[in-house]
């Protein structure tokens, strides 16, 4: 169980978190204008890395804030805690 | 003092004596023993009979790794529990155990005869002969196999004792109390570290708080006497917490650690005091030094499994730690130089003791000592095979030859009532690789050890392969100093003298002069799996160590095969000819011992099980005989019967007042959300599948909300408040989930909308009435309020006050009848309801539960998301275009729409089902067909709700089809266990079609 640094409160047990799976896919601003193929992208496609994954999460039980994590998948580790709108690091 | 107990140590008080049964037969030991000391002290060691061929087996060791005695303690009472360990069991006045896996009894075993049918049954037995015929599985080979499943007895009433969960952070957690860990704890905690330091005995000290031989010498004493000296000193450290009795049960990332503490486990029954009986701890440490100790190794050769074979560490520890001999007559049978520590220590004490070692020789100081006290040591050889049933009585032994394969010469029998055997030490590693970390094999002792280094944790002592008194006190003073970044500590002058081994041999399985296959060579001893099983796994094909594992199910019992992992990795890496630290370890999972699931559960029972959320109401509804039902967490009336009646009776008769006159219902566990900002209109088109630009202030709306997938999600009725403020409400399940779902977007996908959330829920109190003469009941209430279609049309709001509080008057309706919904702060929400149920006493207004607002709404064709829907059902199957907007450009869930799978005519879709036979309910869930003979029978939809309408008098359902929007008027089939029901597909709205009731 490892520990986050939610970029609003700080330090926090993991069982405050809950994960929102692969960061960084944006609803397409024009739905209507893609293929079923295209949109099915959007709405089922998610990577699963065994490694460095940017993923979103939600600290349900705290601040219920949306944040981003760069997360190494294989050990745990965490890179990088950013905010909502900002640009992920280079790791 | 009884014949064994031969000697007086200062951790048993030989003044107090404690009595105790085991199998009903009383003992007397003395305060201080464990179960095992006490029975061994008696001259017991049969305590019970194995798995699978039950043989008899008796104390093995003295500590967690026990195979072979677990015992049921405090029998037929409540507080019975099934596989303890008996080496764990510390002593108290009147406790009960009873040996187990044994019938009639421990001494005369019917199961024994398994024990010579055993050629029959080998590894994998049961997967090869129950396999056919097929139809002996159910009946015979089931119920069989269940019957000699499984080891003691489970507990059959709820567990009486009280469990906790604690957390705890510190700066350092030192794990084992033994020497190593007991030096770092002390440079952890004068370094200003908060440490705490657990161990699972009850006295510190491990394997050293023992070590009486003149060879271990720290600073010019004893080693025991060294380290009694610093353990009092520890309890001088303010910073240093010490938990006994508490053994670390796992070790997860980031250094989060679960420790379950013993608490009332070693006290009689009377004296528990209805306290708590364990504790489990949630550390959150820094730093983690783990000093988890060594367990020493069996010998695997035939017949190691009689009572009177015990480890040779643990006989030293019942001699010199409990003052009992495990016997008069011993021989010692090892592989290394630790053994001779037990050797001198029982020729000191007067005891004959002999030795057998499968080197040529040793040349370590402790080895000469015993050769010059004279005991008699038999260089290269090795036991072949023992004696004695119920004890060893005999052993006969061979000598090696010259590369150890095999045995040559004469057999030579030697008696004895006691066989220490010892083949070396394996570094507790668990606790290192469940936190992550990796092993490497190292060739001369063959040990795994510990080898990534981490930031976060170290190994030290003998679990890190530092088997040496010398190497483990200066390198723990260093490791730990480096890891806690320290310079100086009081251990760096510190001077260790200590015998040294030179000579180390080791072989996996000893050899015989019998073949294999007729052999019993235990490996793992409480599930029974030899070495011939684990040749035969082999050779059946089965190549990596995780699958042998399973199919001998070596290592798979309750010690987790603590000592038997290794012999089986050692024997698969010989047979298959492959180095050994090529084959890798089984995984070491968590926990390390058992344990007990009211540990795991801590206070998280009964009540307290879940969060119970009751509305302001409730009391009134309890006064007034509702039944409840649970609605996620929400408590919500089910009905209220009246004079006994039955669900069916009350429901009928709250429906059918509700409809003739006026009914009232706790509508307060219903979602709500405040939604304002200047963008809370574009907020809710964006959210709901309708548009919500045109709502008028003061307006209401029900709206439907889908997934991005275009699967209906939650439904609700929203107010406009005013120009940029609305209440939303949400189904009572999905509250939660709905405020968490509209963040995500609010916070993420639409960051520029100027829209704020908050969930008030538990802040307003809703009473919901309806009934023609609802009116009537609401102008008595707000006798100044204009209740006219004009001045208050349907699904329009406003703001009243009664008993001069202020409330929200919606008139929406979900049962299709004329309909107010009064909002008001919850506090006043007793006094509201009272005050309806008073002015409708004239109409004998109707309290109703949940199952007659479930019937009025289905007797509408109301859906009830969760009940009618599963998550893969459109607005389209629901027949609800009505609802989707064409002209929005976008909504949640828009575009899936029209995917290929979502315009699919077959698809299932929102139908009514009228029975032939009006009386016939059909049962919610039940399957659809459309033909009964063609086999096998195809499925084509399942009831979703179901009811015995009284304002229609007739059976009402509603279901899902595939295609049923075409099938109006069909002939469908629901077949039941014992007949087929007739029944017709039909409209899903079954009453009052026009919607005149709405305005009645």
């Amino acid at each position: 169980m490892f520990v986050i640094n939610c970029p609003y409160c700080g330090e926090r047990d993991q069982s405050e978190f809950s994960c929102g799976g692969e960061a960084h896919i944006v609803r397409p601003k024009q739905p209507t204008e893609l293929s079923d193929d295209e949109w099915a992208e959007y709405l089922f496609m998610r990577k699963n890395i065994k490694g460095v994954q940017f993923e979103r999460w939600n600290h349900a039980h705290g601040c219920r804030k949306w944040f981003n994590m760069v997360r190494d998948t294989s050990n745990d580790k965490i890179h990088a805690v950013y905010k909502m709108g900002e640009k992920p690091p280079v790791i | 003092m009884t014949k064994y107990r031969i000697n007086k140590t200062r951790f048993i008080d030989q003044t107090k004596t404690v009595s105790f049964t085991f199998d009903s037969k009383e003992y007397h030991g003395f305060e201080g023993d464990t179960l095992a000391s006490a029975l061994l002290s008696n001259g017991i060691h049969l305590v019970g009979r194995s798995f699978k061929y039950h043989r008899p087996r008796g104390i093995m060791s003295c500590g967690s790794e026990e195979p072979n005695a677990i015992c049921q303690i405090n029998d037929n009472t409540d507080f019975t529990e099934p596989n303890v360990r008996i080496t764990e069991i510390e002593l108290y006045e009147g406790l009960k155990a009873s040996s187990q896996n044994c019938w009639p009894n421990l001494n005369f075993d019917i199961g024994g005869i398994n024990n010579l049918i055993s050629p029959f049954i080998p590894a994998g037995f049961y997967y090869k002969t129950f396999m056919w015929p097929k139809s002996f599985w159910k009946k015979i080979y089931e119920p069989l196999i269940r019957l000699s499943a499984g080891l003691g007895k489970s507990p059959t009433q709820p567990d009486p004792d009280i469990y906790d969960h604690k957390h705890e952070h510190c700066d350092v957690l030192v794990i084992g109390g033994g020497i190593s860990g007991i030096i770092s704890a002390k440079i952890a905690a004068k370094n200003n570290l908060k440490t705490i330091l657990i161990d699972d005995k009850k006295i510190l000290g491990g394997s050293t708080i023992y070590q009486n031989n003149k060879n271990f010498i720290i600073d010019n004493q004893k080693s025991n006497e060294w380290l009694m000296n610093e353990i009092s000193e520890l309890e001088r450290l303010d910073n240093l917490i010490i938990k006994t009795r508490t053994s670390l049960a796992a070790f997860h990332s980031y250094n989060y650690l679960l420790a379950k503490e013993n608490i009332s486990d070693h006290l009689p029954l009377d004296k528990k005091n209805g306290g708590i009986r364990q504790r489990l701890w949630k550390i959150r440490a820094d730093k983690v030094i783990v000093a988890a100790g060594a367990i020493e190794r069996p010998l695997i050769f035939n017949n190691n499994d009689r009572p009177g074979i015990i480890l040779a560490n643990s006989v030293k520890k019942y001699l010199d730690f409990y003052g009992v001999s495990s016997g008069l007559n011993n021989i010692i049978f090892t592989n290394n130089d630790s053994a001779y520590e037990t050797a001198v220590s029982l020729f000191e004490k007067g005891i004959s003791v002999k030795i057998i070692d499968i080197r040529k020789k040793s040349s370590s100081n402790i080895v000469k000592d015993a050769e010059d006290l004279g005991i008699e040591i038999y260089w290269n050889s090795t036991v072949v095979n023992t004696f004695g049933y119920k004890k060893i009585k005999s052993i006969e032994i061979m000598n090696l030859s010259e590369d150890g394969s095999n045995v040559t010469g004469n057999k030579h029998k030697i008696q004895c009532d006691c066989l220490s055997i010892s083949g070396g030490w394996t570094p507790m590693v668990h606790m290192h690789t469940q936190s992550g970390g990796k092993l490497d094999f190292r060739e001369i002792d063959q040990v795994f050890v510990p080898s990534e280094k981490s930031e976060n944790h170290i190994n030290v002592g003998s679990c890190n392969g530092d088997f040496e008194l010398e190497e483990i006190v200066k390198n723990t003073n260093n490791k730990v100093k480096k890891f806690l970044n320290i310079n100086e500590s009081v251990f760096d002058k510190i001077s260790v003298s200590c015998s040294k081994e030179l000579e180390k041999k080791n072989i996996w399985l000893l050899p015989n002069t019998i073949s294999e296959g007729k052999t019993k060579s235990f490996i793992d001893f409480q599930n029974d799996s030899t070495a011939k099983d684990i040749k035969l796994a082999l050779r059946e094909g089965f190549k990596s160590i995780e699958h042998v594992k399973r199919y001998t199910t070596t290592g798979m019992a309750t010690d987790q095969g603590k000592l038997s992992n290794m012999h089986a990795l050692g024997i698969i890496a010989d047979t298959a000819g492959v180095k050994m630290g090529t084959l890798g370890t089984t995984t070491f999972r968590p926990p390390f011992t058992p344990l007990t699931f009211g540990a795991i559960v801590g206070r998280s029972v009964g009540k307290f099980f879940d969060v119970l959320r009751k509305t302001s109401i409730h009391e009134w509804h309890v006064q007034n005989n509702a039944k409840f039902e649970n609605v996620g967490q929400w408590k919500r009336p089910w009905y209220y019967p009246i004079n006994n009646e039955n669900l069916h009776d009350a429901v009928q008769r709250e429906s059918k007042t509700a409809r003739d006159s006026a009914g009232i219902l706790d509508a307060s566990t219903l979602g709500k959300i405040d939604i304002q900002g200047s963008d809370a209109s574009e907020f809710l088109n964006r959210v709901y599948t309708n548009a919500w630009s045109k709502l008028g202030i003061g307006k209401c709306r029900y709206g439907l909300m889908l997934n991005e997938d275009g699967m209906v999600y939650d439904d609700g009725v929203t107010t406009r408040l005013d120009e940029n403020h609305y209440l939303m409400t949400t189904t009572t399940g999905g509250a939660a989930n709905v405020l968490s779902k509209l963040e995500d977007y609010l916070q993420t996908e639409w960051r520029e909308l100027d829209v704020y959330l908050t969930s008030v829920t538990d802040h307003y109190s809703t009473a919901s009435i309806c009934g023609p003469n609802s009116k009537k009941i609401l102008k008595k209430l707000f006798p100044n309020k204009d209740f006219s279609d004009e001045a208050f049309p349907h699904m329009s709001y406003q703001d009243a006050i009664i008993d001069k509080i202020e409330c929200r008057i919606m008139r929406i309706s979900f049962t299709g009848e004329l309909s107010y919904e009064i909002n008001i702060e919850s506090k006043y929400g007793r006094s509201l309801w009272e005050n309806c149920i008073k002015a409708g006493e004239e109409y004998k207004i109707t309290p109703y539960g949940t199952e007659t607002m479930h019937l009025l709404r289905a007797e509408k064709g109301f859906i009830i998301v969760g009940q009618d829907t599963d998550g893969t059902m459109t607005p389209i199957d629901l027949q609800m275009d009505w609802i989707v907007s064409k002209k929005k450009y976008d909504f949640i869930g828009k575009r899936s729409l029209y995917r290929s799978d979502t315009i699919k005519e077959d698809r299932k879709q929102l139908v009514g089902l009228l029975t032939d036979d009006p009386n016939e309910i059909l049962e919610e869930g039940a399957q659809i067909v459309s033909e009964l003979d063609k086999k096998p029978v195809k499925m084509i939809g399942h009831v979703t709700s179901s009811y015995f309408s009284p304002n229609l008098n007739k059976s009402i359902a509603l279901a899902v089809v595939k295609g049923g929007k075409k099938m109006k008027g069909q002939k469908l089939f629901v077949p039941m266990e014992n007949k087929n029901i007739n029944v017709t597909v039909s409209d899903f709205i079954f009453l009052d079609k026009e919607n005149k009731r709405i305005n009645a």
